[in-house]
């Protein structure tokens, strides 16, 4: 009744080309930003911004980051995590090597330097392809990891080979570091996370992302079409890799504070496909919804035992958590292949039709 | 000239003055690489018949070990152990064949092994409830596998070799064999080698598709029991050997997914290539470069060579 779309006429090219051509979507997203930049931080906790919504956005970045490649570009990969550790060292660097730097161009820049270890990775995509091309990826993973722990001019040779946030401030507001409120922190990063966003949503439905999707489709056909794959495939390596990294960049300095190299191992790689396949592949939505259900499901797993009066170790719901998981990536590939952000897509079609669902076309 | 040197002079000098180690650091590659080859094989078994890429095995490994292990903790006998964990594994194999494969049949590949990448977690999840997470000893003497080592001196030195690690050997050579009989002898084999060619022309004769994926991930089940048995005797049997399992990826690229003996070779390559390095170069890059140097020499090698040691030449129609 609410989600429809008649009487709206598209009356010149822009609208026929505007990103989202449903008056009530526009609507949508107005409400979902005004809740996210005005609601949570005036009525929402500190525990709340810090420890849910901030590692959220940050695995939502990074899954757009992998979407991308994964999702649009079909390249599948699994080293995500070292990636994203990339643009957290290369922040780190950034920012001890020039203080003076504004930390948000600083996490900005650190994308950059991820990007072009991409492409460095991303080169065998040229060659090869599907399985070969993830365990490739393994290739990245476990290489850079390494780097992170062997070469100390990356974390400035500390003792504790971790690296440490510096505070930063802009306009006198510390943003990082012990003393910045989870407030300014999670204004921050959905600031980034919202335009980051934006940008990936435009970037692929432009021509470049239409040609990492006929890559995807077919890439011999793509290739007799006019489309180059050296240019398509490390295109989307790089800006995949900017996604992963700037994530990695927020993940350290606006969430953790601190990280060693197991921040960025390959568990976290896992973790990041995992939202990528239960959100959807191949949609900016569905990466939101991933990393909100993956990253919320733990939290929910932990409360239940106690909240049913159960006394049940954490290690054991822990494990449980690992089981239902498993269960649901099981499950979505069998049931619903496109995740949940198909589901919704399923749910807009219906509340279209309703009430008279034997009505529409 | 310093670096020179110390890549492509110092390392042989090395190895011509001590002819032992060296004769040592590849035994004991050659023994890494044998387990190696062990999990590529399970690999390589499942992807042949049904397409898929089981990223699993790693798991199956410390499961089916787990499973023996904590069995025989429970007061079972070494031998009824055995036949129980064959049992699980069987189990397994027909459920996993019931409940994901079967209603995956035609999907893409990267669909197939993140479906297995769910299945690792369970296995995960399931083996650490019921199992527990901590290490725990392999039962090596109450199955009746040697311990001790022998010494062979040669070249003014001594190269000592476990008895397990020579056991491994043979039992990795036998369990080859056995599988090269099954495939050529019997009528199962038969099958499976048809459906690994071509799954409608299988059909077609009258082969169960369902029957044959369930006896291949069975068999893949013995060969991570095999496996877990003789790396748990080696160290222990615990969930880090997950991590190491995944080396076993770098094999199948060198060894190619299809070929058998391609696993064998690859997995012999890397376990030897690796340690070597680790002990002469490795001084080079500072410890630990066993990490990733499974996984660089695979990328370089597909660089010159997709298709793997003895994979099928990949031919693209359009």
């Amino acid at each position: 009744m609410l989600y429809r779309e008649a009487g709206q006429f598209k009356t010149s090219y822009a609208a026929d080309q505007a990103m989202l051509p449903i008056l009530q979507d526009r609507i949508g997203i107005l409400v979902i930003l005004l809740v996210a930049f005005v609601g949570i931080p005036v009525f929402a906790t500190d525990f709340f911004m810090g420890s849910i919504m901030i590692p959220f956005l940050v695995f939502a970045l990074a899954a757009v980051g992998l979407n991308i490649l994964t999702g649009y570009a079909g390249q599948l990969s699994l080293g995500t995590g070292a990636f994203m550790g990339v643009g957290a060292y290369s922040c780190y660097k950034i920012t001890t090597l020039f203080p003076d730097t504004n930390i948000i161009i600083a996490i900005l820049l650190s994308g950059v330097f991820s990007a072009i270890i991409g492409v460095i990775f991303g080169l065998p995509s040229l060659r090869i392809k599907g399985l070969y091309l993830a365990i490739t990826t393994l290739a990245a993973q476990f290489f850079l990891e390494w780097c992170f722990i062997r070469i100390g001019w990356l974390y400035n040779y500390n003792d504790s080979g971790a690296i440490e946030v510096p505070q930063r401030k802009i306009f006198d507001i510390a943003v990082t570091g012990a003393s910045a409120t989870p407030m300014v922190r999670y204004l921050v990063i959905v600031s980034i996370v919202a335009v980051l966003s934006l940008v990936a949503a435009n970037v692929l439905r432009g021509r470049i992302g239409r040609s990492w999707m006929m890559i995807r489709d077919m890439d011999i056909a793509a290739e007799l079409m006019g489309i180059r794959p050296l240019y398509a495939k490390l295109s989307a390596f790089a800006f995949s890799s900017y996604y992963c990294g700037v994530a990695g960049a927020l993940m350290v300095f606006m969430w953790l504070g601190s990280a060693e190299v197991e921040a960025f191992d390959i568990n976290h790689s896992f973790l990041v496909l995992f939202m990528v396949i239960i959100g959807g592949m191949g949609s900016i939505l569905g990466c939101f919804l991933g990393a909100a259900f993956i990253w919320v499901l733990p939290i929910v797993m932990r409360g239940l035992p106690s909240l049913m009066g159960l006394d049940i170790l954490a290690a054991t719901t822990e494990h449980i958590t690992n089981i239902v998981i498993g269960v649901l990536i099981i499950f979505f590939l069998i049931v619903e292949p496109h995740g949940l952000a198909r589901l919704w897509q399923i749910g807009k079609e219906k509340l279209r039709s309703w009430p008279f669902p034997y009505a529409s076309s | 000239m310093e670096l020179l040197n110390s890549i492509f002079v110092a390392p042989f000098v090395d190895m011509a003055a001590y002819p032992d180690f060296l004769i040592q650091v590849i035994w004991e590659g050659f023994v890494a690489g044998v387990l190696y080859s062990l999990i590529a094989l399970g690999f390589v078994l499942i992807y042949k018949a049904s397409g898929v890429f089981n990223f699993a095995q790693g798991i199956m490994v410390v499961f089916s070990a787990l499973a023996l292990v904590s069995l025989h903790e429970a007061g079972v006998p070494a031998w009824l152990a055995v036949v129980l964990a064959i049992g699980i594994m069987g189990v397994l194999a027909v459920s996993i064949e019931r409940l994901v494969l079967r209603k995956l049949v035609n999907q893409h590949d990267a669909i197939l092994l993140m479906a297995t990448i769910g299945l690792t977690l369970i296995l995960k999840g399931v083996g650490e409830l019921i199992f527990g997470g901590e290490p725990k000893p392999m039962i090596t003497e109450q199955l009746g596998l040697p311990t001790g080592s022998t010494d062979w001196e040669v070249f003014d030195g001594i190269v000592i070799f476990q008895h397990i690690d020579i056991a491994a050997a043979v039992i990795a050579v036998l369990m080859v064999m056995a599988l090269g009989v099954f495939f050529s002898k019997t009528r199962i084999g038969r099958a499976l080698r048809a459906v690994a060619d071509d799954h409608q022309a299988a059909l077609s004769v009258g082969i169960s598709l369902h029957q044959i994926w369930a006896i291949v991930w069975f068999a893949s089940g013995i060969v991570a029991l095999v496996t877990g048995i003789m790396w748990g005797a080696r160290s222990e049997v615990s969930f880090a050997l997950e991590i190491i399992a995944l080396k076993a990826l770098a094999v199948l690229i060198l060894g190619g997914f299809t070929s058998i003996p391609g696993a064998i070779v690859g997995g012999l390559l890397i376990g030897i290539g690796e340690k070597l390095f680790e002990v002469y170069w490795g001084a080079l890059f500072g410890s630990g470069v066993e990490a990733w140097f499974a996984y660089v020499l695979a990328l370089i090698f597909l660089l010159f060579r997709p298709q793997g040691l003895f994979g099928e030449r990949i031919i693209e129609r359009v």
